[in-house]
């Protein structure tokens, strides 16, 4: 099973090389560069020039991503545990969910600044609220029979919480995470065009601007690269936490 | 001793609330085993969830040795249809259930293990219910309630989602374990056949709203080849009888 995914993984890499390759040949202008080009820069300017970028971007989407599961799974899951304050609150994740957040990147650079605040603000706030309804359902879903043993046993809130919530909407509340990645990963390349020196959006977009191909597209790999390697993280995470399904 | 007089309880339904079980009154000796028989909807389930201490609205008077109900000072063991297994956790984790929750215990000592060698389950502990027959999971789900030495059994259909075979082997297995213990036993069924072989004392339930038809002395409880005899036979006449009635 496992080593059937890398195999997959490998076959997808190569047909998406070899379409760049073809594309490449065909255009023969620098403004696609071979990925054999690509490779050899990445390589010699990994350490001197990418390195930095990759640390800050990597920094910015974990710690963005930790804020909004701190608060994102707690408020979830009292949304899923408490009919009432699910009742209260619902409706504001629902009129807030659909607001495009990078409309408010203008209005929280206004009120955060220009600095790491407001790029972790926007992480969050597209995060969130899938972590949020993810979170609030998974535990809505959880049957009612569940609960019944450890009810008639006693347990207490933190009990009922530690058995039985935690660990059945573990798996949801990460598939959550998995999905809003994606966006994530290109609102960080957003803001890192602004206020900043460091990030992979300021590299790529610094290449582009020096019209240094090979620097741009080398960006743009090793962002995607860090994008699959944290999909894999979590996906590792899944596999070890969630052994029972 | 249970004691139960005049149990009343009310489910609230849309629109309406629905009278589930009508002035119930029974006494259950400690150290007995009585079934529960009645058609669908009779409110026997209901009648179980107001002794676990899950339904907690109802009128009347419901006491536990003379005190009232309450899960966390009470050893409340339950089996359910559907296992009531935790699907996140492993044999072993899941056995252990009730003891971590009313006794701290992180891990099996003698007796867990000697509870789960006579289920026939200990080399089964690092599995998860998914990788379980039914039969199994039920196994595990009585090892739980055992382990933990309950005060008192509540059973809801236990082994009805078992084909036939595995089910007459599970009463048996039960039987055998429940009497080296003799916890206060509730067993709730829908099978006369069930009620026969493991109640000392059989009460009948009405249909919707549940009410106490009748409260029968079992003759054949724990008789040899209870079902080859002609007791086993009369006796499930007149249970039959007194079901189609109602």
């Amino acid at each position: 099973m496992r080593s059937r995914k890398w195999r997959g993984a490998i076959y997808s890499l190569i047909v998406v090389i070899l379409a760049w390759w073809a594309l490449s040949a065909l255009l023969a202008r620098p403004i696609v560069p071979s990925p054999y080009d690509v490779l050899l820069n990445i390589i010699a300017t990994f350490s001197t020039k990418m390195s930095t970028h990759v640390l800050y971007s990597l920094g910015r989407i974990m710690a963005g991503i930790l804020l909004a599961a701190l608060v994102g799974v707690p408020l979830g899951f009292l949304m899923g545990y408490f009919p009432r304050l699910d009742k209260l609150l619902s409706p504001l994740v629902y009129f807030t969910y659909p607001i495009p957040k990078l409309a408010l990147l203008p209005v929280v650079m206004l009120l955060f600044g220009l600095g790491e605040v407001s790029k972790l603000i926007m992480i969050v706030l597209i995060v969130v609220f899938q972590v949020v309804i993810t979170s609030r359902d998974a535990v809505k879903s959880i049957p009612a029979e569940t609960f019944h043993s450890l009810q008639a046993l006693g347990a207490s809130k933190t009990q009922t919480f530690t058995e039985i919530i935690l660990p059945a909407s573990l798996p949801e509340v990460l598939t959550a995470i998995r999905l809003a990645l994606g966006t994530a990963v290109s609102i960080l390349f957003f803001t890192e065009t602004f206020g900043t020196e460091y990030g992979m959006g300021y590299f790529i977009m610094d290449a582009w601007m020096r019209v240094n191909y090979l620097d741009m597209y080398g960006g743009i790999v090793v962002l995607s690269f860090m994008g699959f390697c944290i999909f894999s993280a979590i996906d590792a995470a899944e596999t070890h936490l969630c052994a029972w399904r | 001793m249970i004691k139960v007089s005049n149990l009343s309880v009310w489910y609230q339904a849309i629109n309406e609330s629905v009278l589930a079980l009508d002035r119930v009154s029974l006494d259950i000796p400690r150290g007995e085993i009585i079934t529960l028989i009645g058609p669908s909807g009779s409110g026997k389930s209901t009648f179980l969830y107001v002794l676990a201490g899950i339904q907690k609205k109802y009128a009347g008077i419901v006491t536990i040795d003379g005190r009232p109900i309450n899960p966390k000072t009470q050893r409340v063991g339950m089996i359910l249809q559907n296992y009531g297994l935790l699907p996140w956790k492993n044999v072993r984790d899941n056995a252990l259930l009730g003891v971590k929750i009313k006794n701290g215990q992180q891990d099996l000592n003698d007796y867990g293990h000697y509870i789960l060698q006579q289920l026939d389950i200990d080399t089964l502990l690092d599995r998860y219910p998914k990788e379980l027959s039914g039969g199994q999971r039920q196994r595990v789900a009585i090892a739980r309630a055992f382990i933990m030495k309950p005060d008192l059994l509540l059973m809801d259909e236990p082994f009805s989602a078992l084909d036939a075979i595995t089910r007459e082997e599970m009463q048996a297995l039960f039987l055998n374990i429940w009497k080296q213990h003799s916890v206060t036993t509730v067993f709730v069924t829908h099978s006369v056949d069930e009620a026969l072989y493991l109640g000392s004392k059989i009460v009948v339930f009405s249909s919707s709203p549940g009410r106490v038809l009748e409260i029968i002395d079992n003759p054949c409880f724990q008789m040899e080849n209870l079902r080859l005899q002609d007791e086993y036979h009369s006796m499930s006449m007149r249970l039959r009888k007194i079901l189609i009635k109602d």
